[in-house]
């Protein structure tokens, strides 16, 4: 998945821009996320319906995957069934 | 990754929470979202391979710099301060471009040039009123360049410094959490448009969803005035407006100032003097120092309020002359210091700095000065202690060379300012038959102070360091240059001394 494709959820509104990403599957909701919005909305799943919020980075235990999330929504976001974690921001003071 | 997502974003979010307030106008991030869609169908039609700004700071730098970026552009912001056919050679080297600004001017010096120019008013407006149609608009996806900003030149022809997208968009995914900022925050943004920090400025504070105050022209009247009356928290100042300021203030220039969070300065030596003196002025705010360059995409080392008041609070001296420093890297970017041969030096070793990051584009149109391992050479001069804090000692071309001892101006410097009388110094190399180069300082007498003897300022420098750093010629002049972004122009004095 190339670095600043956007994804869409097919289970509620979310979409992300991806800044990194290996060959797994991305989902989000429990189901696959891709570039069009299906025809027919895919269920939440009740173990990735946590939510997402806007402008939070979502990554894996390795560091292979990071997503940013431009748009929130009802489903939380996974790699091949394993859900991605919100990444730790160190506040830095303004500088400009 | 496209900058203008950072505006989409902001605009997704809060469609009509106030994003810029210029000239007593007030622009939503839904407002400035439209125009800077508006103005895409603009490039697009003019068929323009650059967007250049020849203005001050305005909404249509914003409008701008996202449209330019919408329509996979380079968004081009030219130094107006510039001699006309400096000026003149600079546009044609960006032809055909869509001008917008001094229309007046551009088509005085590049009417045989093939660009579209459109004066402010009438590009914001044009922005504003052209809807894009219902057909579906293929935005730039953001993989090329974002931003092309000419380098100062002061020994060759301006290089064409470049940031990527992705340069930019590691700049600000790294350091600024999206709408952190408080709907009452205002962040006051002076430096001009075709300056970094005028670019980064306007980057964070959208991303950031702080209000963005504009004031095109500093004063410290002005720049008083609308602290207190947009009751402004964040304010990044260069350190010749925040010693205009504090002098200001000194002289009885009253203003409520006590909204005012955060200070962050750059762009040149602070003189310990003026922090001093505004740490005490405005004690409510946390100061912080950033250290960054076009090349890097703006700040790469800071240092921050709490390093501030420790250093001003303790007793040790190590800890204090933290005041000097620039802080340390930001978590995002690598830093070393090596030596004329590549090698990384030890701690506390003077050489040059060397930055690594994605934010780090070390590029110009021309070719890229990143070496095979992605490391960018600054140019600049310093050491890191023992604690990580890095000190500047000046640009690399700056260090003087005697008899094949290197030694930074800056430390020199710092010898001859602890004197009463002196107000300001410069130290420069100047060609010596015996040692290759030798040392020439020009100074500066303190207002009040008559000028001290020749003898007892090279007394003063053999003193505090060793004998090959006491200047061979001394020259008092009325005052040093500086540029307006308050860079000391040490070329100039140079000429002078060298004469």
């Amino acid at each position: 998945m190339k670095p600043g494709t956007r994804l869409k959820s097919a289970a509620c509104d979310t979409e992300v821009m991806v800044i990194r990403a290996a060959d797994g599957q991305i989902e989000c909701g429990g189901s696959p996320m891709g570039e069009a919005k299906p025809a027919e909305a895919a269920p939440l799943a009740a173990d990735f319906s946590a939510g997402t919020l806007m402008g939070k980075r979502y990554v894996d235990a390795d560091g292979k995957y990071e997503l940013l999330c431009v748009k929130p929504g009802k489903g939380s976001l996974s790699v091949d069934g394993t859900a991605l974690v919100v990444k730790d921001a160190k506040p830095l003071p303004a500088s400009d | 990754m496209n900058i203008a997502l950072l505006l989409e974003m902001a605009a997704e979010a809060t469609p009509d929470r106030i994003a810029l307030v210029c000239d007593g106008k007030r622009w939503t991030y839904g407002d400035l979202l439209a125009a800077a869609r508006g103005s895409f169908e603009l490039i697009q039609e003019s068929g323009a391979e650059y967007v250049a700004l020849l203005d001050e700071s305005s909404e249509a730098a914003v409008i701008a710099v996202f449209g330019a970026a919408l329509a996979g552009v380079p968004y081009c912001p030219l130094n107006y301060r510039l001699p006309d056919a400096d000026l003149a050679a600079l546009l044609g080297r960006i032809s055909p471009a869509l001008v917008i600004g001094d229309e007046e001017r551009v088509l005085r010096i590049a009417g045989d040039q093939d660009h579209t120019v459109l004066a402010r008013e009438e590009f914001t407006l044009k922005a504003q009123e052209t809807v894009p149609g219902d057909d579906a608009r293929e935005y730039d996806p953001g993989e090329g360049v974002a931003i092309q900003l000419f380098t100062s030149g002061t020994t060759a022809a301006p290089k064409a410094a470049i940031l990527r997208h992705a340069n930019l968009i590691g700049y600000i995914l790294g350091t600024v959490e999206f709408a952190s900022a408080d709907e009452a925050d205002a962040a006051l943004v002076v430096v001009p448009p075709y300056h970094i920090a005028g670019i980064s400025a306007l980057l964070s504070s959208i991303y950031a969803q702080r209000k963005i105050v504009m004031l095109p022209n500093f004063s410290p009247e002005g720049w008083l005035s609308l602290v207190e009356g947009e009751t402004v928290t964040n304010a990044f100042v260069v350190p010749t407006m925040l010693a205009r300021i504090v002098d200001a203030m000194e002289k009885g220039v009253t203003a409520q100032t006590d909204s005012l969070r955060a200070i962050a300065y750059g762009g040149g030596k602070m003189p310990l003097e003026v922090i001093h003196k505004a740490l005490e002025r405005f004690p409510a705010a946390g100061f912080t120092n950033a250290y960054g360059l076009t090349e890097t995409s703006s700040t790469v080392a800071l240092l921050g309020p709490e390093d501030h008041r420790e250093a001003l609070a303790s007793d040790d001296p190590k800890i204090r002359a933290r005041l000097t420093s620039l802080g340390k890297p930001i978590p995002t970017i690598e830093m070393e210091i090596r030596g004329e041969n590549g090698e990384v030096l030890p701690v506390g070793e003077p050489g040059e700095i060397y930055v690594r990051g994605d934010q780090v584009s070390g590029e110009y149109k021309e070719k890229s000065a990143l070496d095979a391992a992605g490391w960018f050479p600054t140019r600049d001069a310093g050491f890191m202690d023992e604690d990580g804090y890095l000190f500047l000692s000046g640009r690399a071309d700056d260090v003087i060379v005697r008899g094949g001892e290197n030694m930074s101006p800056g430390e020199i410097e710092d010898v001859l300012l602890t004197h009463p009388a002196i107000a300001d110094a410069c130290a420069c190399a100047i060609p010596s038959v015996e040692w290759g180069e030798t040392v020439g300082v020009a100074l500066v007498t303190r207002e009040g102070h008559s000028t001290p003897g020749e003898a007892e300022l090279k007394e003063l420098v053999r003193s505090r360091l060793r004998s090959s750093r006491v200047p061979e010629r001394i020259a008092f002049v009325a005052e040093l240059p500086y540029n307006e972004m308050g860079k000391l122009l040490r070329r100039k004095v140079k000429d002078v001394l060298a004469d």
